[in-house]
């Protein structure tokens, strides 16, 4: 009974009941014919909102102002980088992989250098960073569309057990991130940090060290996320990155993690990302064409936002 | 029993219970304030005093009991709104301005009123007035942003906003530890402002620690144990050792100087911290309690701040950290609000038990279950939210934060800010037996006693070190000599 009351009082829930409604009408209006094709299709795309909403999340978590506006401009480089640098030469995947996380550390310490010297509030420092990235990557780039090695692509839009293999990656990171957040000490340091900078820093926590990490951590799970995103869309494209700008940041909220730091959690992004994408199939299952869509989901998104924090009781 | 007592009270509470979970915060108490009554509300920790603060100013609604106005109504309804209606204004123990607006505008936010064009002169002529009245000389330029404030500027704007009045007139001001950032020049200024507030006709109901206090500014006094009422006389019925023993605790004989054995000359300091401007270099040695005293503001925090992030990185954590911080404003530099007591007492020593980067619950929760019984933090369950716990409480669960690490030397920022007595004796024995067992205190203090206890003290004046005072010198004619310098010939 306790258990039910702590499962119902829990916010991160909400986010799958949306979800679970959203699939719901939408295999209905298809009379079930789509039960399968729609459920494999949802845990595909929410995979990418997944790994970039957990990076997104501990950067909100560190507390009011942090956000990471750089994430689809990494996301752009490092798929663009990566599939140049394999060249569709199968044994360069790993090294790939490598490259396109390195690019990620390199973009978060750089982000957290521009708001640690130069003092620039993190929405202004990330947002000016991802200009500097785009750039970066039209340069690299050049207009060609690099395909990526067919192994990787098989890997890419394969299944294994049912589920998308990029579901399975999204899981597995999840669960280290879980780990990270719930169980470790720089996860506490975290979200301490969220709650009270200058207690976290009285208490001994090495502020800059955390929320520096934390930056990186961010920017590495874009680089990664750009990759696979590359590699699932048969190479990278410029603009590949840019709706999950808003989507970063959707799937944190809806998910039940609170905006004003320190109180985070890794289930509601999963049941968050499923929702948004069945929102969109929802809408174009009902024939909606693409003005009303995006009208309609961002009503949709403020209406879950309203609805989850109207249930969040303060002691 | 008094003559006032013929006018109707200003509020009347009878049959007072409030339940917090299992938690009897009030448990039948009766309290009512006549106009013109200064009444003392004094007892421990957790007896009660805030929850009944916070059913007469509305925030709180009764379980049980019954509110009567000074109309002679009861009131069915009771809340904040209606509490205002009735000129019942509450100076906070956790203070309570918005710190990013300026003094002027919090002003505003007491008084809906206070509107159309030119609200600002209006309001900034009326607090202006009121601090000049209040407390001369306090150096408040009321419109610059409350958290540019010291903490007992601060205070005094809290205190000089709760008197004021605009519209309805301010018929009852309840000052909850209203000294407790103040120094005593400051509290004695306080003291007589509410006398003449007094002979005007308000009523005020004056919570507080330092009992000397309570028995000077108030006509009659109630005493509060486990959420009753357990007296209720005349002030000039109680002496400092019989509320004591009211409030239901052992009469504490002062505190006497610990006997430090000499130091050797060449003995190395534990810590130095020279700067330029100070008159004396300041240094602390193994085993002292260190104490830093002068007018509260007078830059004492800022050298305990700044010497813990001397030994502190931003950028990486020592396994075995060197200063433990204990705070004194807690709600600005202690308390993770979200989280739970044992979190809380947690978070500085959490990296001793890591394996592998992860925390270790077991020993988590055995180590908050030994300090809860060393330390008597007032709880069932550490589980439960820290803002839940009495501010004296929070206290001690930021007391076993910093006792609990390896760290040699402890800073402290005034923490016994409304702390009661009970406890303040067992914390002040916990020190001495550290100390004695070789860790360093520093210990910045507002009250006199509690700087008289150690071994060494450093005087500031206007940011600087001024005097060092050493054994014996270490008196209250001493101090208030060096603190106000010159001024006093």
């Amino acid at each position: 009974m306790t258990q039910l009351v702590s499962i119902y009082r829990s916010r991160w829930i909400w986010s799958f009941v949306a979800a679970a409604v959203v699939w719901t009408i939408t295999v209905m209006f298809t009379g079930g014919a789509s039960m399968v094709g729609l459920t494999q299709a949802a845990f595909t795309f929410a995979a990418f909102s997944i790994i970039v909403g957990l990076g997104q999340m501990f950067v909100i978590t560190l507390g009011p102002g942090n956000v990471d506006l750089s994430i689809p401009a990494t996301m752009t480089l490092s798929g663009t980088v990566a599939l140049k640098f394999i060249n569709v030469d199968a044994s360069l995947i790993v090294p790939g992989f490598l490259i396109a996380a390195g690019i990620g550390l390199g973009v978060g310490l750089a982000n957290y250098s521009l708001i640690k010297l130069l003092r620039i509030p993190p929405i202004i420092a990330t947002l000016a960073m991802s200009f500097i990235i785009q750039s970066t990557a039209i340069w690299t780039n050049r207009g060609l569309r690099i395909r990526p090695p067919q192994p990787l692509s098989d890997f890419a839009v394969g299944f294994t057990f049912g589920l998308p293999n990029l579901a399975w990656v999204a899981l597995l990171i999840s669960a280290l991130i879980y780990l990270l957040l719930e169980k470790s000490v720089f996860g506490r340091w975290v979200i301490a940090v969220g709650q009270n900078m200058r207690a976290a820093r009285l208490a001994g926590i090495p502020v800059d060290g955390v929320r520096c990490l934390t930056y990186v951590l961010c920017a590495v799970l874009a680089a990664i996320c750009g990759f696979f995103l590359a590699s699932f869309s048969g190479g990278a494209a410029l603009n590949m990155g840019a709706e999950y700008l808003l989507m970063s940041i959707a799937v944190v909220v809806i998910g039940g993690t609170s905006v004003a730091g320190g109180d985070s959690n890794v289930p509601g992004i999963w049941g968050a990302s499923l929702f948004m994408f069945l929102v969109v199939s929802m809408l174009n299952t009902y024939g909606f064409d693409a003005g009303y869509r995006m009208i309609m989901t961002g009503i949709i998104i403020i209406g879950v936002i309203i609805a989850a924090s109207s249930r969040t009781v303060r002691i | 029993m008094d003559t006032n007592m013929s006018e109707r009270p200003v509020i009347e509470i009878t049959g007072a219970r409030k339940l917090f979970g299992a938690v009897k915060a009030l448990d039948g108490a009766d309290f009512a304030i006549a106009p013109g009554e200064c009444v003392g509300l004094v007892g421990h920790n957790g007896a009660g005093k805030s929850t009944l603060v916070n059913v007469i100013n509305g925030g709180l609604g009764l379980n049980e009991g019954q509110i009567t106005l000074s109309s002679g109504q009861v009131s069915s309804d009771f809340s904040i709104r209606v509490a205002r209606a009735q000129g019942i204004r509450c100076v906070f123990q956790e203070l309570s301005l918005c710190p990013n607006l300026s003094v002027v505008e919090n002003m505003r936010i007491a008084h809906s009123g206070l509107s159309g064009p030119g609200w600002r002169s209006q309001a900034r002529s009326m607090v202006d007035e009121l601090l000049d009245k209040i407390f001369p000389g306090h150096g408040i330029d009321s419109g610059r942003a409350v958290s540019e404030l010291s903490i007992a500027q601060r205070q005094m704007a809290e205190i000089a906003i709760a008197f004021s009045s605009h519209g309805a007139p301010t018929a009852l001001v309840i000052l909850d530890e209203p000294t407790s950032s103040l120094d005593a020049s400051r509290a004695e200024q306080l003291i007589a402002y509410v006398k003449t507030f007094n002979a005007a006709g308000g009523a005020v109901i004056f919570i507080s620690h330092i009992l000397g206090e309570v028995l000077d500014v108030s006509d009659r006094i109630v005493v509060m144990r486990d959420g009753k009422v357990v007296s209720d006389k005349p002030s000039s019925a109680f002496t400092v050792g019989s509320l004591v023993q009211a409030m239901g605790s052992v009469a504490a004989e002062s505190a006497g100087r610990r006997t430090v054995a000499k130091r050797a000359v060449s003995e190395a300091p534990v810590i130095a911290f020279p700067r330029e401007r100070d008159a004396v270099e300041f240094e602390a040695f193994k085993g002292e309690l260190v104490g830093l005293a002068g007018l509260s503001g007078h830059g004492q925090t800022q050298l305990i701040v700044d010497l813990f992030m001397s030994v502190s990185g931003d950028w990486w954590a020592r396994r075995e950290p060197v200063a433990a911080f204990v705070a004194g404003d807690r709600i600005v530099d202690g308390v993770f609000p979200i989280w739970s007591i044992l979190l809380n007492m947690t978070i500085a020593v959490l990296g001793r038990w890591q394996r592998f980067g992860l925390t270790d619950r077991a020993q988590e929760a055995e180590y908050g279950r030994t300090w809860h019984e060393k330390i008597g933090i007032r709880t069932p369950n550490l589980d439960h939210p820290i803002l839940s716990l009495s501010g004296g409480n929070q206290q001690k669960a930021l007391f076993a934060r910093a006792l609990g690490t390896s760290a040699p030397l402890v800073l402290m920022d005034d923490p016994m800010r409304g702390v009661d007595i009970g406890t303040k004796q067992d914390v002040y024995q916990m020190l001495r037996e550290e100390a004695d067992s070789g860790r360093t205190f520093i210990w910045y203090s507002t009250e006199m006693d509690e700087v008289c206890v150690c071994d060494r003290v450093y005087v500031f004046r206007e940011g600087r070190i001024v005097r060092e005072l050493e054994g014996d010198a270490v008196s209250e004619e001493n101090i208030l000599a060096a603190s106000f310098g010159e001024r006093v010939a």
